[in-house]
């Protein structure tokens, strides 16, 4: 019962217009010329009217979706009722006509579903499946029999102990066996563990192509279809595929699930196939667990069609996301990892004598040097390899796809086994004090988990979900030794080019902790499935059954939910409180003396009226504008008005609205009025004498405006809000900028604005902040309003129209990326994970409203976010543990949507294989996260310490617990030998920076970023890129569509990588500088900057010519591409020898010494110093 | 007199009881998800200045009593209530902010704190107890 429509993105159903698109029906404009406005001031507002109190919103939290309290939903836990009884309407769940206006997919009897179309052209490919070509029935009706031999680490005799229980639950004979029950399709002898079948599989593509439309190796989904260009689905539901021949039905001989099941592992193999991501059971506790031998010979005896009456009529259903049922996980975990808490919390006891203990020291020196990347294959020591034995094969069918670096994709059981299997590249020992080059020649991959391929296959992508130890370990104090951070990174609703997208009257979940279906559940027979969160068995719903992908029944781990890790639903009415509310876009702007001297309302202005049809919004839309000064004035655009009537609000002690009906409008409607409005806004204050700000007031106003339906809320501010409530006195002492001895003044210093944030957090209303003033604003005081309602500020230091230009390119293209951009409304978010891990600590913009769930008023493509975690209950037993964050959201187009995120990740238990698996990036960003709150609380030195701390005790960690020859030197596993460099780029950043002029906002507003950009971007920010591009090649460059993109090598951060002959592009993040060295070669000038000589170079270059030159055509492909990579756009800024950015060019050059900080060789001596203590 | 000051003490301090168990039941109610956090902590602050002056008035009257044992035995808490309070910074809600309660484990250490604070009101509960009615006895 699905419809699933891959859409170039992800905001509509199917190949609809985005929701970014021009809105539906574009009004003519017509612009009346020179209209006059009647200020009118309008003092007479009889106060009863004008009080007539607001709509009753919804009240504040109670009533706030997802509460389990209010009436909408049917979906409360109370009736246990068999909701997936095709039959009658019991609850919401049916099948049938659903409650809300959204076209549900009707629901049919199974048997009687069309057939839909084939293959999924996104889904990752199956590698595992023996024959690439394209024919399914045969796949299906015979695996052929090299397929049959596949390794799935569940049967992995290397550890006996903990697989045994597992298998209980199969009633496997031998261990190797299938399961009795199963009545399997002749197989092969099923090799253990070791996969020849490897041999026979399509060559592993890369792992990126989870999230590109995979070549078609994916044939045990399907029929041939080979990708094809997507369509529409051709029914309500089905998960059609696009582009696809609709394969010859198959009849469902009961025979044929089994082999269907190839997907699930490599090749239908040995392992019984039910058991997929399984960790082993934990034991007793699980008696719901049951296994139900009998009951699944019967079910696999033939009798698929019979097994189609509903079996059980449970299906109760606890709240969705709601706080007050499942709670996830439990208490609040202490800290677990804390170098930002606990600095030098005592040096860590050398292990005991581990497994790695035993095993790495014995590989001689000579081989931990020699070991090259990606070389998985390499000699092992002799006693490791007696210990091996019988995987000897094992690590060589794994090829590691090229550029991976990390571990290889091997095992866990191999993993666990010990360091021969881990790649020996992210441990190679690095001495850093001799190793000068550290950095790769391109930017850092993020390692890849050490899973089974199939696992790893589907996981999700880095970008999206990723965590700072790809290996998570077994216990807390082994955590604790390893002294790395545990906590995962996400980009949850990033813009993504192939979404699955699926349409669905029952979206499976976990009845005990609600966790949605996904790749890593395990099917234990054809109608159960085994939470891969909580371990509790669950059945498949009826609807379940029917694989719409390949149009056969009794395929459920063949659904697309079961094949991305990454997936969209469309939700149906269970999953909303309210009926979804128009897209609201409310604008508060600042009309003080001082704004109207930036110039900023120009821009403004502009900004929209360009691009007011892009607004994302259906018919729906509604906007409205509120200026303030030391006034409110408010915009009355309703329909048949002439022109705008200006309403002021003077009483802004006890604000209310004129007239709270037509001040938000329908933007189809009164389209005219709107841009009449806006195009005399920047005229209509042009003479103002008003200096003073009452923000506060304004802020009120705004809230009471859109906390009937919610929305979004972007206030323009260009000054220190000096009047009414939550005004603010200038805290920054200007003198102590650079010899403070410590940051004063980085915490709000009223509750005000948090209270205000929490308000409109209740009412789903999010604030975006934009800042422009040259005066310091208190932004840390004013961006609480955005932090803790979700939204995003934006910070333009010295923002001016004429004395800025820089800064008002970047405002303006920030804008038209704002008023353009994704947005989910009414949006929750919820992280799961495995039972015994938790999560304790949450970074980014939102509300936490009870454990783990986050209120997200708004949501939008750039948000970031990072949890920390620890280890409550001991992860024995486990092979994997998995995460999956869950959004839901209401789309600019009214549409309630549910995006899933899982990531999958191998438990380990020995100290090398958590060092193995760091993922330095995410550690770093991680940290830094950490260091912002740390300097919060307490002090920025704290935090400057605990993140050298953090160096110091995990490299600690490494030299005691992990390597056991003692060298001199700094020594760091390969895959941390940035680790130090990423610290003191950190202390160098601009938020934790001391000893250099920084001005309290600008700091304030560097952490504001580090907390909510996503990973990539603040990695950026954090250690920018340089490239050297006089001199840019077409080798090894980059061919994307039809663009070559020539690919420099990353340079290190110091000036001695400058040389005047030369030029040089340094990529940070939001800004790029293009250096020019005095003496640069002429023909780059003359080729690229279109200028003769060097002297000539223009001190405001913003863009580069557009020139016919191969030079200049590859220079502005690359800088093209890398703004390509982001959402936002970077400026560019040329910088000759005296131009004004110089400084802040040369700041980043953080390999240096400054007269205050360290270069990065005296930072690894006083990192060598501390350790050797 | 002395009966007195112990009776009154006592009722003091089976409030103090009171309101512990209501700390310990509202946290709980959030920790499981009952409530949310805005209302929690908002119920939670309204008691934090009754709780102090409470404890400091039980620890006057120790002292005003002249009994100097109880009195150090309250004196370490009552000087905690102030210092928790008057360290709250401003940009904070209160004691409890819903924003900061989920973080860092503030939750438990909250929950763990009202535990001791229960256990160590019993104690002064029966302590009292006992000193009233050795007191009236003497009387």
């Amino acid at each position: 019962m699905s419809t699933a429509g891959f859409n170039s993105q992800n905001g509509t159903g199917q190949g609809q217009a985005y929701a970014n698109g021009p809105s539906q029906n574009p009004v003519a404009l017509q612009q009346l010329p020179g209209v006059s406005y009647g200020m009118t001031h309008q003092p007479n507002y009889s106060p009863m009217q004008a009080k007539a109190p607001a709509p009753p919103g919804p009240g504040l939290y109670p009533s706030g979706p997802y509460q389990p309290v209010p009436p909408v939903s049917s979906y409360q836990p109370v009736p246990p009722v068999s909701s997936y009884q095709p039959v009658p309407p019991v609850s919401s769940y049916q099948p049938g006509p659903p409650l809300t206006s959204y076209p549900a997919s009707p629901g049919q009897p199974l048997l009687t579903r069309p057939p839909m179309g084939g293959l999924p052209s996104h889904t990752p490919p199956q590698s595992a499946s023996p024959s690439p070509g394209p024919r399914l029935p045969p796949a299906q009706a015979t695996p052929p029999p090299p397929s049959v031999s596949s390794s799935s680490y569940y049967q992995n005799p290397q550890q006996p102990q903990p697989m045994a229980p597992s298998w209980q639950y199969n009633t496997a004979p031998p261990p190797m066996g299938p399961p009795a029950s199963m009545s399997t399709p002749p197989r092969g002898p099923v090799a253990n563990h070791v996969n020849p079948a490897v041999s026979s599989t399509a060559p592993p593509p890369p792992s990126s192509a989870v999230y590109t439309s995979a070549p078609p190796a994916h044939v045990s989904h399907s029929a041939t279809q080979p990708p094809g260009p997507r369509m529409p689905p051709t029914s309500a539901h089905g998960y059609t595929q696009p582009g696809t021949v609709p394969p010859p039905m198959n009849p469902m001989a009961p025979h044929t699930y089994q082999p269907s099941r190839a997907p699930y592992g490599p090749p239908p193999t040995g392992p019984p196939p039910t058991m997929k991501a399984t960790p082993p059971p934990t034991g007793p506790p699980m008696g719901n667990a049951t296994p139900p031998p009998p009951k699944a010979v019967a079910q696999c005896g033939g009798v698929v069609n019979s097994t189609l009456s509903p079996t059980e009529p449970d299906c109760q259903e606890g709240d969705i996301e709601c706080p007050g049922t499942v709670a996830g996980n439990g208490p609040q975990a202490p800290n677990s990892y804390n170098h930002v808490d606990n600095k030098m919390a005592g040096l860590p006891q050398p292990g005991p004598p581990g497994r790695h203990l035993g095993h790495y020291p014995s590989l001689p020196p000579g081989y931990q040097n020699t070991s090259t990347p990606h070389n998985t294959t390499s000699p092992m020591h002799p006693a490791m390899q007696a210990a091996t034995q019988p995987y000897t094969q094992a690590p060589q069918p794994y090829q590691q796809p090229p550029g991976g670096p990390g571990p290889a994709q091997l095992s866990p059981s191999l993993a666990a086994m010990s360091l021969q299997s881990s790649t020996p590249e992210a441990l190679r020992v690095v001495n850093l004090l001799q190793e000068r080059n550290l950095l790769p020649p391109r930017p850092i991959p993020a390692p890849t988990p050490c899973l089974p391929q199939d696992l790893q296959k589907i996981n999700c992508n880095p970008e999206v979900f990723r965590s700072t130890l790809t290996s998570i370990p077994q216990t807390q104090s082994l955590l604790n030794k390893a002294k790395m951070p545990l906590g995962l990174l996400l980009h949850p609703f990033k813009d993504l080019s192939q979404l699955p997208v699926v349409t669905s009257s029952t979206i499976v979940r976990c009845r005990s902790c609600r966790t949605y279906i996904n790749p890593f559940v395990s099917f234990l027979d054809q109608r159960r499935w085994k939470c891969n969160l909580c371990y509790r068995v669950n059945d498949v719903p009826e609807e379940f059954m029917y694989n719409p992908v390949s149009r056969s029944y009794g395929e459920p781990h063949k659904r697309p939910e079961v094949q991305n890790a990454t997936i969209e639903f469309i939700a149906p009415s269970e999953y909303m409180l309210r009926p979804p509310q128009p897209a609201v876009y409310l604008f508060v702007l600042d009309v003080s003396h001082n704004a109207v001297e930036t110039g900023y309302l120009n821009v403004f202005c502009q900004s929209l009226l360009d691009n007011i049809n892009a607004l994302p919004g259906d018919s729906r839309t509604k906007v409205g504008f509120i200026t303030f000064d030391s006034t409110i004035h408010f915009y009355n655009l309703q329909e048949g008005l002439s022109q705008p009537q200006m309403l002021i609000v003077s009483d802004i002690e006890d604000i209310f609205l004129p007239t709270p009906d037509s001040l938000l409008v329908n933007l189809n409607e009164c389209k005219e009025l709107v841009q009449d409005l806006l195009k005399s806004l920047p005229t209509l204050f042009e003479k103002t004498m008003e200096t003073q700000s009452a923000l506060g007031s304004a802020l009120q106003a705004a809230f009471k405006l859109l906390s009937p339906t919610g929305g979004r809320m972007s206030v323009f501010q260009t000054q220190l809000p000096n009047l009414g409530v939550g005004a603010l006195q200038s805290r920054e002492d200007p003198n102590q900028r650079a010899s403070a001895k410590d940051i004063q003044h980085l915490s709000p210093a009223t509750d005000f604005y948090k209270k205000l944030a929490l308000d409109c957090s209740g009412q789903q209303v999010a604030v975006d902040l934009f800042l422009l003033s040259s005066q310091y604003c208190d932004l840390a005081s004013l961006g609480c309003i955005s932090r803790y309602s979700a939204g995003s500020v934006y910070y333009y230091p010295s923002y001016h129209h004429q004395h800025n230009p820089a800064q008002v390119e970047c405002f303006q293209k920030d804008l038209k990326r704002y008023i353009t951009r994704k947005i989910g409304f009414e949006a929750v978010m919820r992280i799961r994970c495995t039972k015994g891990l938790s999560i304790h600590t949450f970074h980014g913009n939102f509300f936490v409203r009870s454990t783990d769930l986050l209120s997200l008023p708004n949501v939008n493509p750039d948000a970031g976010f990072a949890v920390q975690m620890s280890i409550e209950e001991n992860l024995d037993d486990m092979q994997v543990v998995s995460f999956q964050a869950a959004l839901l959201y209401t789309s600019s187009k009214g549409e309630r949507r549910i995006r899933v995120h899982t990531l999958c990740l191998p438990v380990v238990n020995s100290l090398s294989d958590i060092f193995a698996g760091a993922d330095v990036q995410a550690i770093s960003g991680l940290l830094a996260c950490m260091a912002v709150d740390r300097s919060v609380t307490a002090s920025l030195s704290d935090a400057r310490d605990a993140m050298t701390n953090a160096a110091i005790d995990s490299l600690t960690s490494y030299r005691q617990s992990v390597l056991t020859i003692q060298q001199p030197g700094l020594l760091a596993p390969a895959c941390l030998r940035l680790f130090p460099l990423f610290i003191l780029a950190l202390l160098k950043q601009k938020s934790f920076r001391t000893g250099t002029s920084t001005r309290l906002d600008d700091r304030v507003f560097a952490m504001c970023q580090l907390k909510y950009q996503p990973l990539a971007y603040a990695m950026l920010m954090i250690h920018p890129s340089l490239y050297r591009i006089d001199d840019l090649t077409d080798e090894g460059a980059l061919n994307i569509s039809e663009r070559t993109i020539p690919q420099p090598i990353l340079l290190q951060l110091s000036v001695e990588k400058l040389s005047r002959e030369a030029a040089f592009l340094m990529d940070a993040g939001t800004v790029m500088y293009l250096w020019i060295g005095r003496n640069c070669n002429p023909n780059f000038l003359s080729q690229v900057l279109g200028v003769p000589s060097y002297a000539s170079v223009p001190d405001n270059l913003f863009m580069l010519p557009e020139l016919d030159t191969a030079e200049s055509q590859r220079t502005r492909a690359f800088i093209g591409w890398l703004r390509d990579q982001r959402p936002f756009f970077p400026s560019l800024r040329v910088i000759r020898d005296e131009s004004q950015w110089k400084a802040s060019f040369m700041q980043n050059m953080i390999e240096d010494r400054t007269e205050s900080a360290l270069s990065y060789y005296e930072f690894l001596l006083h990192l060598q110093q501390q350790i050797s203590k | 007199m002395e009966a007195a000051v112990f009776i009154l003490s006592l009722v003091d301090c089976c409030a103090l009881i009171f309101l512990s168990v209501y700390f310990i039941i509202t946290l709980s109610d959030l920790e499981c998800d009952y409530i949310n956090a805005r209302a929690c902590c908002s119920k939670l602050n309204k008691w934090v200045i009754p709780e102090m002056v409470g404890q400091c008035l039980s620890t006057m009257l120790m002292l005003v009593s002249m009994h100097w044992f109880i009195f150090l035995l309250n004196l370490p808490v009552a000087v905690w209530n102030i210092y928790r309070y008057a360290k709250v910074p401003m940009g904070n809600m209160g004691v409890f902010d819903p924003t900061e309660i989920h973080n860092r484990g503030q939750l438990k250490s909250h929950m763990k704190e009202a535990m001791i604070k229960l256990g160590y009101h019993l104690l002064c509960f029966f302590i009292y107890l006992y000193s009233m009615i050795l007191a009236l006895i003497n009387d």
